[in-house]
């Protein structure tokens, strides 16, 4: 047995457990529930000792998806660094865009001008309303409800026509730019979008009620995986999981970013620790979404979407085709990079999954001499043992679901 | 390609081969595995718009033993590579692999310390899908593709056609007749 | 405010921390590496500190000849609503330090990923394994002397 499977066994044993047994036969056996699997969420690999059906132990492993995201960093310059941002929390890439540039822009010192806010805040909404519903057609095809994913993914589809008039690209779009957006929304996209938002609360009302008053998914999903308030706060869950235990912790409220502080929306708390007031949280942070994006679309400014930093800030192409001071700025800035100064911040985001933060060390060079990703998924996959023991094989299936991880995230 | 070995070459032969590969090309199921963000496409090319189930490939059966197209979709790791391996030798002949998105066909955008630079070091490939991700429209075509190769009867992991391994055996009885 | 959690740990710890530093609004403040265990447990219990989640734990490598390696540890407090950074530096000749599991037990997976990366190993935390790489790994990635594309053959691949 080569070293890994020696420590991961060692791992097993030697765990502390809650859950005893008084068997005579002893028939504890160890199950692998591999990085391939139709319901683990990507590729993670849980290792659980079993007792019959009754979960004593379980050891996730991480590390299938390690593709060196923060070595990356450290050899590409801040601009050439958000593309791979897209494919982190890929069910949300806008969000990831915004989370990164806006820790770049705290470090370099400017921000962007209300309209680029804005229409950030509409992306990032936007896409917080489909990780959400692939997050809730994903735990309902876990729990065999297959037609709520179909739906779900069709209502992706729309939002995905979106993308790609605003961004042009349906899927890993890299939209936000320091200092600003790539390029200005135009009214079809506005128009696109209030039809979306228009027929969306009654196709999802539904999905939703396929789910909620079915006695199956109540019953598989009530009093499964439950957690505590002071062990959620220990060990760092975040995202809609704490929102499900009851502690009222969004950085929308608690450090408003973006122009979160001028729109008026609530934030969904539910009591009882258990997936099913983490599914409830999710659902009810869709129909929030919806009313943040309303009002944006109202109260959205007229302006320019580039702050005037012309040397931080990549200049509009047409005017490098033709300006000499822009094609300056615009050389010294690819090759060279956006110059921060020497420092260090640390900005972090409410995203879909829960608090993304970005890590990052300056020393005055166009490249980050360190940048480290606090990933939401990461932290909220460290409880997975305690929330799995003493459940049934079945309901690992359903805390999975609940907690909602994303292996791109989780692995960096 | 199995059934076909067994009878040899004639007309009669090629006319049951041709129909023995028109049913299975209208049949591919796949085994996805959606390793990262491709693996969000591929689930989109199997939902209501791109529906896959037309070409009569939605039969999407997690069990490598049941499968005959692997679909390798997200970037493959050196950690995830002998499990891609593992799943691969499992699947029965014949079998079909499609490298799906920049990251399978060639490392993609990482060229780092653990990613594989392109599943073909490590598997033989038959379509490569280009894109980041690819659009399910390029999937689909991918899937035609595999459709075109099933129908001419090639398969990567059966190597021989019925003519060559016929000559090899002949050799090797001539051979054992020199012995003699 | 925040000013007057540093000024606490000024005056509470005042020879063993090294220096504070404000950028942007932050703070860090940097201590011995002995300290760290004592620190956190009067941040995290000390009424007007409270910082019960830690955010995030990671290494860095400053390719110094003396102190290398540091350790960096963003807090929050969710009750105040504050943010903190500490900073412990680790040398290349003993790259052992204390873990804080004891203080919050989420802190140990980033501390397993920053042993994965950089080697330091955490005295404390009873599960010292590798994050993400393969176990056999014999580097340590981040380390800015590790090539970015790999070292070929360091990690086995299946044959063809």
């Amino acid at each position: 047995m080569d070293i890994r499977q020696q420590k991961i066994l060692a791992a097993l044993e030697n765990k502390d457990t809650s859950v005893h047994f008084d068997d005579a036969l002893d028939n504890q056996m160890i199950l692998n529930m591999g990085p391939q699997h139709p319901a683990t969420h990507g590729v993670l690999r849980l290792l659980i000792k079993l007792d019959g059906e009754t979960v004593v132990a379980c050891v996730p492993e991480l590390g299938y998806l390690h593709r060196g995201y923060e070595k990356l960093a450290e050899n590409v310059s801040y601009h050439e660094f958000i593309p791979h941002t897209d494919r982190l929390d890929y069910l949300s890439p806008l969000m990831n865009n915004t989370a990164y540039v806006l820790a770049v822009e705290k470090l370099v010192g400017i921000e962007a001008p209300k309209r680029a806010q804005y229409i950030r805040t509409i992306i990032s909404e936007l896409a917080r309303i489909s990780s959400h519903l692939l997050g809730v057609g994903a735990l309902a095809m876990d729990i065999g409800a297959l037609t709520v994913f179909t739906w779900t993914f069709r209502e992706r589809e729309k939002m995905y026509d979106i993308f790609e008039l605003l961004t042009g690209a349906r899927f890993t779009t890299s939209f936000t730019r320091v200092g600003g957006i790539a390029h200005d929304m135009t009214p079809e996209v506005k128009t696109a979008i209030t039809g979306f938002i228009d027929q969306f609360p009654e196709k999802f009302n539904d999905c939703i009620k396929m789910l909620n008053t079915n006695r199956i998914f109540v019953e598989r999903l009530e009093g499964v995986g439950v957690i505590s308030k002071e062990k959620a706060v220990a060990m760092g869950m975040c995202g809609p999981n704490i929102r499900g235990v009851g502690i009222e912790h969004d950085l929308r409220r608690k450090e408003p970013y973006l122009v979160y502080n001028e729109l008026d929306f609530n934030i969904p708390v539910f009591y009882n620790g258990d997936s099913l007031s983490r599914y409830y949280v999710r659902v009810n942070e869709v129909k929030e979404s919806i009313k943040i994006i309303r009002q944006c679309l109202e109260k959205i400014p007229d302006g320019p979407v580039h702050a005037n930093e012309p040397k931080k800030v990549l200049p509009r192409k047409e005017r490098v085709y033709t300006k000499m001071e822009e094609l300056i700025h615009d050389f010294m800035l690819i090759n060279f990079g956006v110059n921060p100064p020497v420092g260090e911040v640390y900005h972090a985001v409410e995203a879909s999954k829960g608090e993304l933060g970005f890590y990052i060390q300056s020393r005055g060079e166009g490249h980050p001499w360190r940048l480290k990703i606090r990933s939401p998924s990461f932290m909220n996959l460290q409880s997975t043992p305690l929330l799995v023991e003493g459940r049934m094989i079945s309901d690992i299936v359903a805390i999975l679901g609940s907690l909602d991880p994303v292996m791109g995230e989780a692995d960096k | 390609m199995g059934l076909e070995h067994a009878l040899g070459d004639s007309a009669f032969t090629t006319t049951i081969d041709s129909a023995i590969n028109w049913c299975r090309k209208n049949s591919v199921w796949p085994m996805p595995l959606g390793i990262s963000c491709c693996g969000i496409e591929m689930m989109a090319f199997a939902m209501p718009r791109f529906d896959v189930s037309r070409f009569g490939a939605e039969v999407f059966r997690f069990s490598p033993r049941q499968s005959d197209l692997l679909i390798v979709a997200g970037t493959t790791t050196y950690k995830m590579a002998t499990v891609v391996r593992k799943i691969y030798d499992q699947m029965p002949d014949p079998k079909w692999v499609v490298a799906m998105g920049a990251c399978t066909s060639s490392g993609g955008m990482y060229r780092t310390y653990s990613v594989v630079q392109g599943i073909d070091q490590f598997l033989p490939v038959d379509v490569y899908v280009a894109g980041c991700p690819p659009r399910p429209d390029n999937l689909l075509h991918a899937l035609i593709m595999i459709q075109e190769k099933i129908q001419r009867g090639e398969s990567r992991s059966t190597p021989m056609t019925v003519a060559a391994e016929r000559a090899e055996k002949q050799q090797l009885l001539q051979i054992q007749g020199i012995n003699n | 405010m925040i000013q007057n959690v540093v000024q606490k740990l000024q005056e509470k710890f005042s020879p063993r921390i090294i220096s504070v530093n404000e950028f942007r609004g932050e703070f860090t403040v940097v201590v011995k590496k002995e300290e760290i265990v004592s620190l956190c447990l009067f941040l995290r219990d000390h009424e007007e500190c409270q910082f019960d989640y830690c955010s995030d734990l990671c290494g860095a490598d400053a390719y110094t000849p003396e102190n290398r390696f540091e350790v960096i540890y963003n807090l929050y407090s969710m009750s105040l609503n504050h943010r903190i950074r500490i900073k412990v530096f680790v040398d290349e000749s003993s790259l052992h330090c204390p873990s804080v599991t004891s203080v919050w037990p989420g802190a140990e997976w980033p501390e397993r990923e920053t042993f994965d990366m950089y080697g330091i190993v955490f005295d404390g935390n009873n599960d010292m394994r590798r994050m993400y790489m393969p176990e056999e790994f014999e580097y340590y990635p981040l380390r800015k002397d590790f090539p970015m594309m790999g070292i070929p053959d360091s990690i086995p691949l299946p044959r063809k």
